[in-house]
C-alpha cells in the first residue's frame, strides 16, 4: 500500500515536472525573437548639467512595476539613465494604492520628491496642501503633453501635476468560454458564471461600475444614489468568487476565474501572456484615470525633482515607460513612435469621441461620501448589515473589564486563602 | 545590579509597548484633542465581523489542539535522538516566509489548482475550496500549528517518566495515564498553545485575504482597512484594535481560571 501512494506521488511530481520544463522551452523559443535597443537622446542635455556635481540624490516614491527597469532586453533603466545624465541619485520605492501613499505622507516622517498619485487623490491632496506648485519654466517638456491631457479636472490648469499615463477599466474575460457578446458590465452580475467572476477589492472602483450601471455620476455624493450602488454590489456578490486587486493577473492568468474588471494597460500586459483572454472597454462607458507626477510639500530638491519631471517627459523615456508597463501615455511625441498595431488595438488608446462622452475621471468626494461609501461597502462585504444601539460596545468593554477584574481579585484571594 | 540588566528590556517595553498602546488608546477616544465616544460606539455596527473573527478563530485554535497534542505526546514518548530531528520537521515551515506558504494553499486550493487537478484524474469534483472560510480555518490551522506543538512539547518534555511508570504501578491503564496524569500536568502548556495561537489567530488579516476571496471579513481587514484602505480612519482603525483587546484580554482570563495559575510557559 505504501509503495503504491509512493509510486503515485513520484508519477504525480514527474508530471508536474514535465509540465514546467515545457513551459521553459517554450519561453526560451520566444526570447530568440530579435529585440529592438531602445536608445535614449535628449533634446537639450546641457539643461541636465545644472546639478552634476553636487551629489544630490532624490526620493522618488512610485507604484510597483510602474517604471521601465531594464529588466528586459533592450529596454532602458529609467532611473540609471537620469543619474547617469545628470549626476542626481534615485533612491527608489513603490507603494501599491494611493491610500497607502497618501498614509505614508499624512502619517509623517518620510520625505519623498516625486510622486505619482492618481487623479482624485491629486485634488484630495491639492485641497489638503500637500503637494508644491510646479514650475513649469523647470519643465520645457510639458509641450509633449497632449492638449486633451494639459487641462485636466482634478488639477486645474495643470499646476501641482504632470500626467505619466493614463487609462481605462474594462472587463478581462476568458473568450474560449464566455460566448456573450457585446459584453457590457452586466456581465458581472450574470448568474452563468456563478463564481467564475472577480470583482474589485476596492470600493472607489467598485462603486463606479455599479454607478455606470444605474446610470449615475462616478462622482455622485448623493447619499440615496451610494446606498442604490450598494445595493447592486450586494447583488452582485452571490456570484462573486472573490473581490481581489492585483490578484486578478494571476486569477485571470491560471484560469481560476472568467471574468474580472480590469485596467487596460495590466490588461495589455496580461493579453500577452494568455493568448485565450480577451479585453473589452464597455460601450455604456468607463472610468478614465491618470496618474501624475506630483511634489510632495517638503521636497528637499524641488528643482531636482522638477528635472526629473521633465526626464520622464523626454520622448524616448515617455516611449519606454509605455512600452513596458503597458499603460496608455499621454505624452504626443512618445504616441507617435507606437506601432500602428498598438495604436489602434481599441484598447490603449481609444476614439476621442467615447473618451470624450463614455468616460469620467473620479474626482475627490467629500469626507462624508467617502465615509458613507466606505461604510456601505463593509456592510456589503460583511453581508447582513445592522444597525445596532450606540451604546452596546462602550457597555461591553466595560463589561468585559470589570469581569476581568473580577475574575482577578478572586483568585488573588483563593491564593491567599490557599496559603494558610 | 538585576535592575541594571533588565533596563534595556524596560526601555524597550516602554518606547515600542507602553507609548504605542496609549496613542492607539489616545486615538480611539479623542478627536482633535476633545473625548469622544463616537469611534468606540460606531464599532458597534462591525459585530458580526467580530463574531465571525472569533469564531473562525475558535475553531482554528480547536483543530490545532486536537492535532498537535498527539504530535506533542509522540513526540515526548519518542526515542532522545529522534526527537530533535522530528521538532526540526515541525519548525521547518517556519523557516519559509510566511505569505509564500498561505500563497502556496491558493494554487493548491484553487479550481484549477493542484488538488482538484488531482481529483479530476478520477473524475471527482471541482469542489470549490479557495474562497470558502474553511479556506481561511485552514490558513490559519496551517501556519500557527507549531506554536501550539512547542508549548505543549516544552511541557510534556519535563514530565518525569518514572511519574508514568508509577502511574502504570499503580492500576492506571494506557488510557487512564494519559487522561489523570499527563492531560493534568500539561495544562499549562495547553493553556499558552491556545494563546499563542488564538491571538494571532483572531487578529489576521493576510489569510483571510488570500483564501477567503476578500468576502469573509475578520477583523484584521477591517482595521487593515482604516489605516491603509480606502477609508483611511486611523480613529476607527484605534477603537476597533482596543475593542479587538479588550475582548482577548477577557477571553484570555476566563481561561486562565480553568490552569491552576503555576508555572505558566512563555505567557
Amino acid at each position: 500500500m505504501k509503495k503504491l501512494l509512493i509510486l503515485l506521488m513520484t508519477l504525480c511530481f514527474t508530471l508536474i515536472l514535465a509540465g514546467g520544463c515545457a513551459h521553459i522551452e517554450e519561453a526560451e523559443d520566444e526570447i530568440e525573437e530579435e529585440v529592438e535597443i531602445q536608445t535614449l537622446t535628449v533634446e537639450n542635455p546641457e539643461y541636465y548639467t545644472k546639478f552634476k556635481d553636487d551629489n544630490i540624490s532624490i526620493n522618488v516614491y512610485n507604484w510597483g512595476e510602474y517604471i521601465s527597469d531594464g529588466s528586459e532586453e533592450g529596454t532602458l533603466n529609467v532611473n540609471d539613465e537620469f543619474t547617469a545624465l545628470t549626476g542626481i541619485k534615485v533612491n527608489y520605492s513603490t507603494y501599491a494604492t494611493n491610500e497607502e501613499l497618501y498614509a505614508k505622507l499624512k502619517g509623517g516622517g518620510a520625505s519623498y520628491d516625486i510622486i505619482i498619485p492618481s487623479d482624485y487623490m491629486i485634488s484630495r491632496m491639492i485641497k489638503e496642501d500637500m503637494l508644491e506648485p510646479l514650475n513649469m519654466d523647470n519643465i520645457p517638456n510639458f509641450k509633449y503633453i497632449m492638449d486633451k491631457f494639459q487641462n485636466p479636472e482634478y488639477d486645474e490648469g495643470s499646476r501641482y501635476s504632470v500626467p505619466y499615463t493614463w487609462g481605462t477599466v474594462g472587463i478581462i474575460y476568458d473568450s474560449t468560454l464566455v460566448e456573450e457578446e457585446n459584453i457590457d458590465w452586466d456581465i458581472l452580475w450574470n448568474e452563468d458564471y456563478a463564481d467564475r467572476i472577480l470583482m474589485f477589492d476596492n470600493p472607489r472602483d467598485a462603486f463606479a461600475i455599479a454607478e455606470i450601471m444605474l446610470g449615475y455620476s462616478l462622482n455622485t455624493e448623493d447619499s440615496e444614489e451610494l446606498e442604490k450602488a450598494a445595493e447592486k454590489l450586494k447583488e452582485q456578490k452571490k456570484v462573486v468568487q472573490a473581490y481581489v486587486m492585483d490578484e486578478i493577473f494571476d486569477k485571470m492568468g491560471a484560469g481560476e476565474a472568467l471574468i474580472a474588471p480590469y485596467y487596460a494597460g495590466d490588461a495589455v500586459t496580461l493579453m500577452d501572456e494568455y493568448e485565450d483572454l480577451a479585453f473589452v472597454i464597455p460601450e455604456s462607458g468607463t472610468n478614465l484615470f491618470i496618474d501624475a507626477l506630483c511634489i510632495p510639500k517638503g521636497s528637499a530638491h524641488k528643482e531636482a525633482a522638477e528635472m526629473y519631471i521633465n526626464f520622464m517627459c523626454e520622448p524616448d523615456i515617455a516611449y519606454a515607460t509605455t512600452d513596458y508597463i503597458g499603460y496608455s501615455t499621454p505624452n504626443s511625441a512618445a504616441y507617435e513612435m507606437l506601432d500602428d498595431e498598438i495604436k489602434n488595438d481599441g484598447i490603449s488608446y481609444l476614439d476621442d469621441e467615447y473618451l470624450e462622452t463614455k468616460t469620467t475621471t473620479f474626482k475627490n468626494l467629500s469626507d462624508e461620501a467617502n465615509l458613507q461609501m466606505q461604510t456601505l461597502w463593509t456592510e456589503m462585504k460583511s453581508a447582513e448589515a445592522q444597525t445596532p444601539n450606540k451604546w452596546i460596545v462602550p457597555l461591553f468593554m466595560g463589561l468585559c473589564i470589570a469581569a476581568s477584574i473580577i475574575i482577578l481579585i478572586r483568585r488573588y484571594i483563593k491564593n491567599k486563602r490557599d496559603i494558610f | 545590579m538585576k535592575k541594571l540588566i533588565a533596563a534595556p528590556y524596560l526601555v524597550w517595553a516602554a518606547v515600542f509597548i507602553v507609548i504605542p498602546l496609549i496613542m492607539v488608546a489616545y486615538f480611539a477616544f479623542f478627536n482633535d484633542g476633545h473625548f469622544t465616544l463616537d469611534y468606540v460606539a460606531s464599532v458597534a455596527q462591525y459585530s458580526n465581523i467580530f463574531v465571525r473573527s472569533i469564531w473562525l478563530a475558535a475553531i482554528a485554535t480547536v483543530i490545532c489542539l486536537l492535532i498537535a497534542y498527539p504530535i506533542a505526546f509522540i513526540l515526548m514518548r519518542m526515542d532522545r535522538s529522534y526527537q530533535s530531528t522530528m521538532l526540526m520537521l515541525v519548525m521547518l515551515p517556519m523557516w519559509m516566509n510566511f505569505l509564500l506558504r498561505t500563497y502556496a494553499w491558493m494554487t493548491l486550493l484553487g479550481n484549477n489548482g493542484i488538488i482538484n487537478n488531482f481529483l479530476g484524474f478520477f473524475g471527482i469534483g471541482p469542489f470549490k475550496m479557495l474562497n470558502t472560510q474553511g479556506a481561511v480555518v485552514l490558513g490559519m490551522v496551517y501556519n500557527y500549528l507549531p506554536f501550539m506543538i512547542l508549548p505543549l512539547y516544552t511541557v510534556m518534555e519535563k514530565i518525569d517518566t518514572s511519574v508514568l511508570e508509577a502511574a502504570q504501578d499503580l492500576g492506571c491503564n494506557s488510557a487512564n495515564t494519559l487522561m489523570r496524569v499527563v492531560l493534568p500536568l500539561s495544562m499549562p502548556g495547553v493553556m499558552s498553545g491556545i494563546t499563542m495561537v488564538f491571538v494571532p489567530a483572531i487578529s489576521t488579516f493576510i489569510i483571510s485575504r488570500m483564501l477567503g476571496g476578500g468576502g469573509n471579513l475578520l477583523i484584521g481587514d477591517l482595521i487593515e482597512m482604516q489605516f491603509l484602505g480606502n477609508s483611511y480612519n486611523p480613529n476607527l482603525g484605534a477603537s476597533i484594535s482596543l475593542v479587538l483587546m479588550v475582548i482577548i484580554l477577557l477571553i484570555m482570563t476566563v481561561m486562565n481560571q480553568f490552569d491552576d495559575g503555576e508555572d505558566r510557559v512563555l505567557m
